[in-house]
């Protein structure tokens, strides 16, 4: 009957915390919760499989200490008019990950860290496209992704 | 006191938000090419999201979340449909 | 200029938060969109708004739930939705275009755009995840 458990529960929970606490509510979102995950069951994603979940928040505190200082570089490079003379670039990296969940997880890093756009990823050789807004040193871009994502992720889900 | 410090930074974020939204329309009438227009369109939906969590903290009502949450929904199906015919000259294969 | 009648209960503290939030917010809000008209290429204009979707959101965002909450007392998480939600989709909206000008600028030659790489068999692309 519930085929995703944890999304069932946290559906419940969200329903609950937006709609405020009251026994027609718990009902109407458990009925709620119970369809969603019908129609997620349907949708036959790959189940994500995380050993290591433990490991999570330290990527989350990484990440958004990561956002946090690049804002600060991006928003200087925009605010001193750097803008007319720094070097960006395309940069494909090699990569190790091959989960899917992992690649997505990745791509969301990559992304919403301002000054990296995570651009196509080829499933061929294993390898992104990533631009680059100030491109100093290709090769510390690519060891930085490389140790402090890639490594994360490799532990949390293989 | 609190009043008048949290009036203030209402108001510069008002017009913070009003200015980058005149911009990315600057961005988006100046081109030059469809994807600059696509991404214009983007920012000025993400910009207009958060005017509205602004003037809802303004006046205190909470409908305006609700305003923000349908355009950021609306924004990202819009971009999404808008890059897709831009890469394949269709939106559904 | 109008006032805000229904904050003046809020206390000092909550004040200067949700003010610094909202200005940290708006501001990089408004920077991001600054780089978005002065950057001279589309690759590098694609960085320029993710100042706008990640603090500026997320400024903006814990500006109103504090906000909120201190006016009505009890947690307000309805924000944290639109956090998640632009979180999730920028990736995706980014991506999406910037695989599209790659292709467009392929398709047409034109200079400084890497070349693609090797592909599983002609006319199918491949998917980036």
């Amino acid at each position: 009957m519930l085929p995703y458990p944890l999304l069932s529960a946290s559906l419940v929970i969200m329903w609950l915390a937006l709609n405020g606490f009251t026994l027609g509510h718990l009902i109407l979102g458990c009925i709620v919760s119970v369809f969603a995950s019908w129609g997620m069951a349907a949708l036959r994603p790959v189940k994500p499989r995380l050993p290591k979940w433990y490991l999570l928040p330290k990527l989350v505190s990484i990440v958004l200490y990561d956002i946090v200082r690049s804002n600060i570089a991006v928003a200087s490079i925009l605010l001193t008019g750097r803008s007319k003379r720094i070097k960006s670039g395309f940069i494909t990296v090699p990569l190790e990950l091959e989960n899917p969940t992992a690649l997505a997880v990745l791509a969301v890093v990559v992304t919403s860290t301002p000054g990296t756009a995570w651009l196509e990823y080829n499933s061929l050789n294993k390898s992104v496209l990533i631009h680059v807004l100030d491109l100093v040193d290709e090769e510390a871009w690519r060891v930085l992704i490389k140790t402090r994502y890639e490594a994360l992720l490799l532990e949390i889900f293989e | 006191m609190s009043h008048t410090i949290l009036l203030w930074s209402v108001t510069f974020a008002q017009i913070c938000l009003a200015t980058a939204m005149a911009l990315a329309a600057l961005r988006m009438s100046r081109g030059p090419r469809a994807q600059d227009r696509v991404l214009a369109l983007d920012t000025l939906y993400v910009n207009s999201m958060l005017l509205l969590m602004v003037f809802g903290m303004r006046t205190g009502k909470v409908i305006y979340f609700e305003a923000s949450l349908v355009m950021g929904m609306l924004g990202f199906v819009a971009t999404v449909a808008l890059a897709k015919f831009l890469m394949r000259g269709e939106v559904i294969e | 200029m109008s006032t805000i009648e229904h904050a003046s209960e809020l206390p000092a503290w909550a004040a200067l938060l949700v003010s610094f939030f909202l200005v940290v917010g708006a501001g990089l809000t408004l920077i991001g969109t600054i780089g978005f008209v002065r950057l001279p290429t589309f690759y590098e204009r694609i960085h320029a708004p993710t100042l706008g979707t990640s603090w500026g959101t997320g400024g903006i965002v814990m500006a109103s739930m504090i906000f909120f909450t201190v006016l009505a007392t009890r947690p307000v998480v309805h924000e944290i939705l639109i956090g998640i939600f632009v979180t999730v989709t920028t990736p995706v909206t980014l991506m999406l275009l910037a695989r599209a000008a790659l292709h467009r600028d392929r398709t047409e030659g034109n200079p400084g755009v890497p070349a693609e790489g090797p592909v599983q068999s002609p006319g199918e692309s491949v998917d980036a995840k």
